[in-house]
């Protein structure tokens, strides 16, 4: 069972509200599925993105995977840690693993969301 | 850094000494260099290791010792046909008329390569049922850039450019859709239909006025020909874009499908598989391209010509303003472009439709035997290759497609294609070729049927394969998380070596 | 069929298994509207006859010139000791190392590849090579506007004919090529124009991704890179050095003046000229742009042992993975080519690199000389290592009578750029190590018969003179 406290996207990404801001990364089964993560590109501070916009790239020794916004907003940081460490997209889904903090710029688009047992729906779908 | 294994070699770094090696050249005087600027010149000299004839020798004998090649054995990769590489090609493009001939000679005294060159595409002309042939392209991937290129050339001289996208079926090669991003085009993917084969109904919604052109393999890539290919060809000139046929496949038609009489524009050739030119451990190739007289006014220059009184020349820079101009220097890949005359005039087309016809016949052997302990997906006669799937043995075992391949490296055969194409889930993609025996056939289908027995009882043994091979299984997350890429051991200090 | 393997009843034995008749069956799916006419081609040749055909091709191209070309191609003496190795079944017919753990010899050798150019080039990050140095130029184009973004690459007209228009191939999907024009007199004549590349920078509407300039350049000239270096970084460019490898051994290599990425052709570097290759297209790049370099590369890392090996890594950026978004359709590299070249390097070592590029231009400067003195300066005034354009009227037609006396005169520019005024009376003419003195005093004695309108040995007097009228040509 995947957090409950997190809503999810269908591109398995999860995001954490907290107020009019999120942290955003991938689940672990996303991560899972990659397989070792190798290395992970984001975007600038101050990026504005749009909701389902791609911010950002995922890659494994096999594999690579867009990253996709689940709402539209600013970035206001990202996670340093994961240049040097990647395997914490891993280790850490959705803790150190995280991957970018946004402000949220209409909270309305959070009702698109699948909540924890929707997306356990989804995955077990396969 | 880590141990180095017993039948392992030093780099040549650890092999150098100051004072190793040499005498090759003369000394030039110590002057040679004073009338050069100081500040073009290099201040220090380059850390390149400094080791005698006889180690280097040994080096790259001892490394050639760690590689599988097709002659040390059976090579069952799908779609990169992996047939015999004959040594009289080796022979041939080393005469030192062909070899030491410089590119831009006059043609005048290249007049052998030139005929050579002018007969050959004239040889894969016939073969494919096209009107022209350029020789040019380095390799598949670049013969495939000038086939866009050349079709992006004909859809601008017509005025028509809005035709932005290009159409390839899911299971299409990973160069298709690179180069049409390389040329400036989108790629829409059309998913194929549940027989394995183009989904024509699929590709016709797609198409429209802003198709420039659809790229298809054929025989398709999971060994399978393309039946609805004459519809899907109809359907891509009605809405006025390009048919470009990727011809890795083309060693299961040779002599019995001519893409360019069937409809298609263009295709090139991988004259690295089909026409037996070596691998070299990823390279070199070529990739020729055909093509119907659409196309033709925008070849690549420049075109190799026959003059009326019977000599050859290369067209001179202006000759034909509507050529897309050079993917490359020079002619092209002359050295392979030898090798694959070679091969062709050997065979001749009794030959060559002898060659196509053993392909497919070992592959539906071959098939036919691994069929009784893997899942066969497209249960109909294949053509030089087919797909097996091991997703039932990994849902029972837990052992993957990955697993079995490299515990094929025990039973000392190279793995076949594995993940590719996409489409089929824990697949292989198995192609014997033409230039293997029975027993051949026989031993490595006993060997895959082994390991799907050894699934059951032993998966471990399987899941830590393979066992016996000079390194074992690599971590590759390492290697792309810290990447090392260049050694850094020469600072003008001996580096000790293990030997 | 040559190389068939079935013995009698081979096939029999597999239509048998198979439950048919004959291989027809197998072929039924293709439509009968869309199957083949017959095959119209020559016999099969047996071995012997074709062997003959090949050697009596072969002996039709002429072998026997004393040879002054270069233009991007370059006669070395390879020991003999490259192809013996290369002639290695292990080696050559080797697939690509997909499955690391039975393909470590090219695993290793690609490695150390790697790091000898890197080496050469002071460069941090070399590909495992491209087609050739064409394409490898055409990608480090590329790679600037991938990597700043912007859509827009200055070329040096003294780029490589073929490289530039390779580059302007590769580029028709939207991104803008242009060339930086040449000083035309004075002591940088023939080198990059900095106040033009200055002005061409300048352009914000249009920013420059990347700079692309020679060293040596297409005319055998030193240009200032680290100038033109300088000039692109503060535009917030690139800086692309095409290079040539022989001379990176006493040359200041592309990482000491601040190339972002290098380009160029490895043919010198132990393989055979063949006519237009296969070559060694050259790609080398800072750490800062690894990303963002097409093609293989190859890494070390360990075995679930602890051993050592080498492993095909960052592989994520290549078309089988990336597809569409791929940032080459790059599949092959010139792997066979890249061994021939290690092989040589590490034979020569490099003092015997050094003792290859300083000898060629000791041969060089004998063959400047000799040629002025009959008549033929250059035409640049500028410092060269072993390649120079010298000024010869009429030159198409003196390249061709030198031809029928047993010389090739290097490269009649006209017959590369057709359309510049300024290079129709030039040669472009080489030496390496291999050229001797009598070649260059043969070469030399020919011209002053040429010019004088002296017949060759044995031909009637009377050919025509082709000296040019007096004031044309001075130091006669």
């Amino acid at each position: 069972m995947v957090p409950t406290d997190l809503r999810y996207t269908k591109d398995h990404e999860w995001i954490r509200l907290d107020g009019d801001e999120a942290t955003v990364g991938i689940t672990e089964y996303a991560a899972g599925q990659l397989g070792d993560i190798v290395f992970v590109e984001l975007p600038d501070a101050g990026r504005k993105l749009g909701q389902h916009a791609t911010f950002g790239v995922v890659e494994s020794v096999k594999a690579v995977s867009d990253l996709f916004a689940p709402v539209s907003g600013e970035v206001l940081a990202t996670n340093d840690a994961l240049t040097g460490s990647p395997e914490l997209v891993n280790g850490e889904p959705y803790g150190g693993g995280w991957m970018i903090r946004i402000r949220l710029e209409d909270p309305g688009q959070t009702d698109d969301l699948l909540d924890a047992a929707a997306y356990d729906a989804l995955i077990a779908e396969g | 850094m880590s141990v180095v294994g017993e039948r392992l070699q030093p780099t040549l770094f650890e092999r150098s000494r100051p004072g190793r090696g040499g005498d090759k050249i003369p000394h030039p005087p110590k002057d040679a260099l004073d009338r050069l600027p100081a500040a073009a010149r290099r201040k220090t000299a380059p850390a390149l290791p400094e080791i005698n004839e006889p180690e280097v020798v040994r080096h790259y004998v001892n490394l050639s010792q760690l590689n599988y090649a097709i002659d040390t054995g059976f090579y069952p990769l799908g779609s990169c046909t992996m047939k015999f590489n004959p040594k009289l090609n080796e022979w041939a493009a080393r005469l030192p008329g062909f070899a030491s001939l410089h590119p831009l000679a006059p043609d005048e005294v290249a007049q052998g390569t030139l005929q050579l060159l002018w007969e050959l595409e004239g040889i894969l002309a016939e073969i494919s049922g096209m009107k022209a042939v350029t020789l040019q392209p380095a390799a598949g991937a670049q013969g495939e850039l000038c086939g866009i290129l050349m079709i992006r050339a004909y859809h601008r001289s017509r005025g028509d450019t809005e035709r932005d996208e290009v159409l390839v079926p899911d299971s299409s090669h990973g160069t298709n859709p690179a180069t049409a991003t390389m040329a400036g085009f989108r790629t829409i993917t059309i998913p194929s239909a549940a027989d394995g084969g183009v989904d024509v109904d699929a590709f016709r919604a797609a198409l429209g006025p802003r198709t420039a052109a659809v790229m298809i393999t054929n025989p398709s890539t999971l060994g399978l020909f393309e039946r609805r290919i004459g519809d899907l060809l109809d359907a891509v000139h009605e809405a006025g874009a390009l048919a470009y046929m990727d011809g890795a496949n083309l060693n299961a038609i040779l002599g019995r499908f001519k893409p360019g009489e069937a409809g298609f524009d263009v295709m090139h050739f991988n004259v690295h598989k089909t026409f037996s030119t070596p691998h070299g451990g990823g390279g070199p190739g070529a990739g020729p391209v055909g093509v119907g007289d659409k196309l033709l006014p925008f070849l690549p220059s420049p075109r190799v010509l026959k003059a009326a009184d019977g000599s050859f020349r290369l067209e001179r820079p202006h000759e034909r303003p509507s050529s897309i101009g050079r993917l490359r220097s020079f002619v092209g890949n002359t050295g392979v472009l030898v090798r694959a005359y070679a091969y062709l005039r050997a065979h001749g087309g009794s030959g060559l439709r002898q060659v196509s016809d053993d392909a497919v016949l070992a592959a539906n052997y071959l098939k036919h035997r691994v069929g009784t302990a893997y899942e066969i997906p497209y249960d109909r006669p294949c053509k030089h290759e087919f797909v097996a799937s091991a997703a039932a043995i990994k849902r029972k075992t837990g052992v993957r497609t990955l697993d079995i391949a490299k515990r094929l490296i025990d039973h000392g055969f190279h793995p076949p294609t594995i993940y590719f194409p996409l489409i089929v889930e824990e697949g292989m993609l198995i192609e014997p070729t033409e230039t293997e025996s029975v027993e051949t056939l026989d031993a490595f289908a006993d060997a895959l049927i082994a390991i799907a027995a050894e699934a059951e009882t032993d998966p471990d043994t399987i899941r830590s394969a393979p066992h016996t091979s000079p390194v074992r299984r690599l971590d590759e997350a390492l290697a792309a998380r810290h990447p090392n890429l260049r050694w850094r051991g020469m600072v003008g200090v001996e580096t000790p070596c293990p030997d | 069929m040559p190389y068939g393997p079935h013995a009698a009843g081979d096939r029999e034995r597999m239509l048998e298994v198979l439950g048919i008749p004959d291989v027809e069956a197998l072929f039924d799916d293709i439509p009968e509207a869309l199957r083949a006419s017959r095959l119209d081609l020559p016999e099969p040749q047996p071995e012997l006859e074709l062997a003959a055909r090949l050697q009596a091709l072969a002996a039709r191209n002429r072998t026997d010139l004393a040879s002054f070309l270069g233009a991007g191609v370059y006669r070395h003496w390879t020991p003999p000791a490259v192809d013996q190795l290369l002639l290695r079944g292990e080696w050559y017919t080797a697939y690509t190392p997909y499955q690391p753990e039975i393909s470590q010899g090219t695993l290793q050798s690609i490695y150390e590849y790697e790091s000898l150019i890197g080496e050469l080039m002071d460069l941090d990050v070399v590909s495992a090579s491209h087609y050739d140095g064409a394409a490898a130029t055409a990608e480090a184009a590329l790679m600037t506007c991938r990597a700043t973004r912007r859509e827009r690459v200055l070329v040096s007209r003294a780029v490589h004919p073929h490289y530039r228009q390779t580059v302007a191939a590769y580029f028709g999907g939207g991104l803008e090529v242009e060339e930086i024009p040449l000083v035309s007199d004075g002591e940088s004549a023939g080198t990059t124009d900095l106040a033009a590349l200055e002005r061409l920078l300048a352009d914000s509407e249009r920013p420059v991704a990347g700079v692309l300039a020679g060293q040596p350049n297409f005319f055998g000239l030193l240009e200032p890179m680290a100038e033109i270096g300088r000039l692109a970084h503060a535009a917030g460019a690139l800086f692309v050095a095409v290079v040539e490898p022989v001379s990176l051994a006493v040359l200041a290599p592309p990482g000491s003046y601040g190339a972002d990425i290098a380009a160029g052709e490895g043919q010198p570097l132990g393989i055979a000229p063949q006519y237009g290759g296969p070559y060694l297209g050259l790609l080398a790049s800072t750490d800062a742009l690894v990303r963002q370099i097409p093609g293989r590369l190859v890494g070390m890392t360990t075995d679930v042992d602890g051993r050592r090996a080498f492993v095909m890594t960052l592989r994520a950026r290549e078309q089988d993975i990336r597809r569409d978004k791929a940032a080459s359709n790059i599949c092959t590299n010139q792997a066979l080519l890249a061994l021939a070249a290690s092989i040589y390097v590490a034979t020569l070592g490099p003092h015997g690199l050094r003792d290859v590029a300083a000898l060629g231009a000791v041969r060089a400067a004998e063959l400047e000389h000799a040629l002025a003195a009959v008549g033929a300066p250059r035409l640049h005034p500028g410092p060269y290592l072993n390649e120079f354009a010298v000024r010869v009227p009429g030159a198409r037609q003196v390249h061709r009578r030198l031809l029928d006396r047993g010389v090739l005169a290097g490269l009649a520019l006209a017959d590369i750029e057709p359309d510049d005024e300024t290079l129709a009376d030039a040669l472009l003419v080489c030496a390496t190590e291999v050229t001797t003195s009598d070649e260059i005093a043969a070469f030399a004695a020919a011209l002053d018969d040429i010019l004088a309108g002296r017949p060759p040995v044995g031909v009637e007097a009377g050919a025509g003179a082709e000296r040019p009228t007096a004031g044309a040509v001075s130091g006669r």
